[in-house]
């Protein structure tokens, strides 16, 4: 075999701390090594060539690469050996940038394990064997999960394209947050009636399957043939039937429930539609309200309804789609205020969250659109906004900053204006943070044209006093102690990752970061993917989104699933496990082990039974390799050989520099 | 005001707060919660935001010659509220500490208090109340302090005319002369 080392400086990123030259000389030591370089950066155009030109002039059939990680820049170095005539699985890389150089100051130490990993590299290498991949159908479907704007952005760009859309939303109705949010800034432009328009088109699109009141169970399979399992919740309403009409609510006699929808700043039926422009407008039963589910009387819904759709005895149902793709678009939830106990820990009736406020000002919220204080109606004319509520406060683990804040703090500021002329708002802030077109110029205004005060200072406590509350902070541009006594307070609290969002990165298998947000392949060339082919991201599961961010990557990532499904047919991996069927003899322990469910039993023609492996299926985690008494099964390009190649290379390194 | 020239920060200063205080000053991003929840701000000549952020720089005379790290109550309030967990109350300590060792006394009467307290514990290994007061009196003159109070205290027995001793007096004045040898020692240094 004749092997080609290259040994990249990275610039400084691996000279300033490894002898490059030094491992490139020394790697012409190594068995069946010809030739050895060592260049500024391998990855870029006259790298690239230097390794085709190299791989013809010295008639190489393996390159080792000593750069970078692999996830780096694998697929751009296999790319090279294929222009250059070479199988792509005849290259091997030695990270040593991520495992040498950033980790390690000592020159020389660095030095000896850059050699010693490209020393294994090589070893390596010279049992690698050309690997050719499958090509297999894509069902171009797409499932989307999650109906907030980023999700329905998503699913009308797919169903536009003419791909089948299957969107499975966890509520009972698509819109997320934006639907419950009056104004968007900083146009000051109504909330649902540029959304509503975009959900009624979900509703009524032919390629577009609504799932509300479900939720994904299952996620099998791999990219272009994803088996998924939906559980449709019980709403002890028949929807082919219900028309929306909403009779059912008006005589339902269980009153008192928590209305989700309005943030619990009102009451609503057990029996209930949450508002006038859901999608789809259907009545569902709240199990934990209803007379009926509970003790067995009353049944009011089903007499009055005049399509007889009500149904006590449903069941959740387990649905499965076959689809070729996956767009995560699950949103966030609210910062859970009660943990700051300085705030009033929840109890304080006027003291509130920016959410909830958001339901106060809408049109279609409890109180019309008319600004009133929870505890009495009284229309307040002290407003106090305080900012940063669970937001860049290490203190209660929410260190990051959610984003939003800043501007629908200033919108809302605006609005109370608006709504109340002859009110005054205060704004508690840290620092504004407003980079987006248009957005600083509202900040001002909200300052300027309505004389919104701003204190730059946090909040210390909030405490009642007769009717109205005080709110002590500091103004540390003044540089003292200030206090505004106020008839509400609107916590603007920040923003965390969706409940449950944890569970259902695992079953898509997908990285979460440690606040249970979902990482992206790579946070900036790569923002709307994941490491798991096929699933991809939307919105703000992946950490604080504005509108105008999550409806961007809502399209983002239509368009990438588009260019999945541009193709009739996959390439699989070919790194995947296979077995030596003259070896095997047939215990079937492999199948037992495998995760996946990529193995099969099959009758060889003497009658034998044998394992064999569904390529498309496996993963090529080799937990069978390790489990196979014969060594029968071989994860191709990790073989036993390549593996003990490897460690015998380390243990006989030898180098004097 | 004065121009506070940033090029010289006094890192020692910044280093001895930090090793003392076994706090990150760096990490205060100056949102102002101890300065909104401290009881005592009305007197402060510098608020505790402020202080912070003093320190943050290196200055050591403006901070060391400040009036509030004497009226620090050390209630705490600056510690628990902060949200990146610094202990404000025990750097005001510290810098009380470093301002007495400098020769800085800017609220003569609380240093005057502090000292009579600590001569009576080290006396009697415990507060002879009558003592430190009559002590703290003869430092500042301050005859009428807290006369008021005494009808209060003295049905409940609490200005008892006799001090009372405890068990190892001996001990408690063993620590500061302990503290005054390893002073001298490291003075010598």
């Amino acid at each position: 075999m004749r092997i080609g080392v290259f040994v990249c400086h990275c610039g400084s990123n691996i000279a300033a701390t490894v002898d490059c030259p030094a491992v490139a000389e020394q790697a012409k030591n190594l068995q069946d090594v010809v030739f050895t370089t060592d260049t500024m950066y391998t990855c870029s155009e006259p790298g690239q060539n230097e390794i085709i030109e190299a791989i013809k002039e010295h008639n190489l059939d393996g390159v080792v690469v000593a750069s970078c990680s692999p996830r780096m820049h694998e697929a751009t170095f296999r790319r090279a050996l294929e222009r250059a005539g070479l199988n792509r699985y005849m290259l091997e890389m030695a990270n040593i940038r991520e495992h040498v150089s950033w980790i390690g100051k000592d020159k020389e130490r660095n030095t000896v394990k850059a050699f010693e990993l490209v020393s294994i590299a090589a070893a390596k290498l010279r049992n690698n064997n050309p690997l050719f991949a499958n090509k297999f159908d894509v069902t171009k479907r797409v499932l989307v999960i999650g109906g907030g704007v980023a999700g329905i952005q998503a699913a009308l760009d797919c169903a536009d394209a003419g791909y089948q859309v299957v969107m499975v939303e966890r509520e009972q109705s698509i819109g997320g947050k934006m639907a419950k949010i009056d104004k968007t800034f900083p146009t000051v432009d109504c909330s649902s009636c540029i959304l509503g328009p975009k959900m009624v088109d979900v509703a009524q699109h032919e390629n577009i399957t609504l799932y509300a009141m479900s939720e994904v169970e299952k996620i099998e399979g791999y990219v272009g043939n994803f088996d998924v399992q939906v559980r449709k919740k019980a709403t002890y309403v028949n929807w082919d039937d219900c028309t929306g009409c909403g009779a059912c609510m008006e005589k339902c006699p269980s009153k008192k429930n928590l209305d989700a929808f309005n943030e619990g700043i009102s009451k609503c039926t057990a029996i209930n539609i949450p508002f006038p422009q859901a999608i789809p407008k259907k009545a569902a039963i709240n199990p934990e309200g209803c007379m009926m589910l509970k003790k067995g009387k009353c049944g009011v819904c089903a007499k009055v309804c005049p399509t007889k759709c009500i149904d006590f005895e449903q069941k959740d149902e387990i649905l499965t789609e076959k689809v070729g793709a996956v767009i995560a678009a699950t949103g966030y939830d609210m910062f859970d205020h009660s943990v700051y106990k300085q705030y009033g820990a929840g109890q304080y009736p006027d003291v509130i969250t920016s959410l909830q406020y958001e339901r106060l000002m809408n049109a279609s919220g409890p109180t019309g659109g008319h600004i009133k204080r929870p505890s009495d109606g009284k229309e307040p004319k002290k407003v106090v906004f305080v900012q940063c509520v669970g937001s860049r406060d290490p203190a209660v683990g929410r260190p990051y900053c959610s984003g939003f804040c800043c501007m629908y703090t200033a919108k809302q500021a605006i609005l109370t204006k608006d709504h109340i002329p002859d009110s005054d708002s205060y704004v508690f802030y840290m620092d504004i943070r407003s980079p987006g077109k248009g957005y600083d110029e509202f900040t001002r205004r909200a300052q300027e044209q309505y004389g919104v005060q701003y204190l730059r200072g946090r909040v210390s406590m909030i405490y009642p006093k007769g009717d109205h509350y005080v709110v002590r902070g500091a103004d540390t541009l003044a540089g003292t102690q200030v206090e505004v006594e106020a008839d509400l307070v609107v916590l603007a609290v920040g923003a965390e990752s969706a409940k449950n969002a944890p569970a259902l990165a695992e079953k898509m298998r997908i990285s979460y970061d440690s606040y249970g947000f979902f990482m992206e392949a790579h946070p900036k060339l790569k923002p709307v993917e994941t490491n798991t082919a096929g699933v991809y991201l939307a919105g703000s599961c992946v950490g604080p989104r504005d509108i105008p961010t999550s409806v961007g990557q809502g399209s983002a990532a239509a368009a990438k699933v588009m260019t999945l499904f541009s193709k009739d047919k996959l390439e699989s991996d070919p790194q995947v496990s296979s077995v030596n069927a003259s070896r095997c003899v047939g215990c079937l322990k492999c199948a037992k082990t495998c995760p996946f469910g990529a193995i099969k039993e099959v009758t060889d023609r003497g009658g034998n039974v044998k394992a064999e492996v569904i390529e498309t299926v496996c993963q090529g985690c080799g937990i069978c390799t390790v489990t196979c008494p014969q060594g029968a099964i071989q994860l191709q390009h990790f073989t036993d050989n390549q593996i003990l190649a490897e460690v015998n290379a380390l243990c006989q390194a030898q180098l004097d520099f | 005001m004065e121009t506070i020239p940033l090029n010289s920060p006094d890192k020692d200063f910044i280093r001895e707060v930090q090793e003392r205080s076994g706090q990150n000053v760096q990490s205060c991003y100056q949102c102002g919660n101890c300065t909104a929840g401290c009881p005592y701000n009305f007197a402060y000549d510098v608020s505790v935001s402020r202080i912070m952020r003093l320190v943050q720089l290196g200055q050591r005379e403006a901070v060391l010659k400040s009036h509030s790290i004497w009226l620090c109550a050390t209630c705490q309030s600056c510690t628990t509220r902060c949200p990146n967990s610094i202990e404000v109350a025990k750097i005001m300590d510290v810098l009380r500490h470093m301002a007495r060792e400098a020769g800085y006394a800017t609220e003569r009467n609380v240093k005057a208090f502090g000292d009579a307290f600590l001569e009576s514990v080290e006396k009697h290994g415990r507060v002879y109340e009558l003592g430190v007061t009559a002590s703290y009196v003869k430092k500042t003159g301050r005859f009428w302090t807290d006369v008021d109070l005494a009808p209060a205290m003295l049905p409940k027995n609490k200005l008892s005319i006799k001090p009372h001793e405890i068990r190892g007096k001996e001990h408690v004045a063993e620590i500061f002369k302990r503290y005054r040898e390893r002073d001298a020692a490291k003075e010598n240094r």
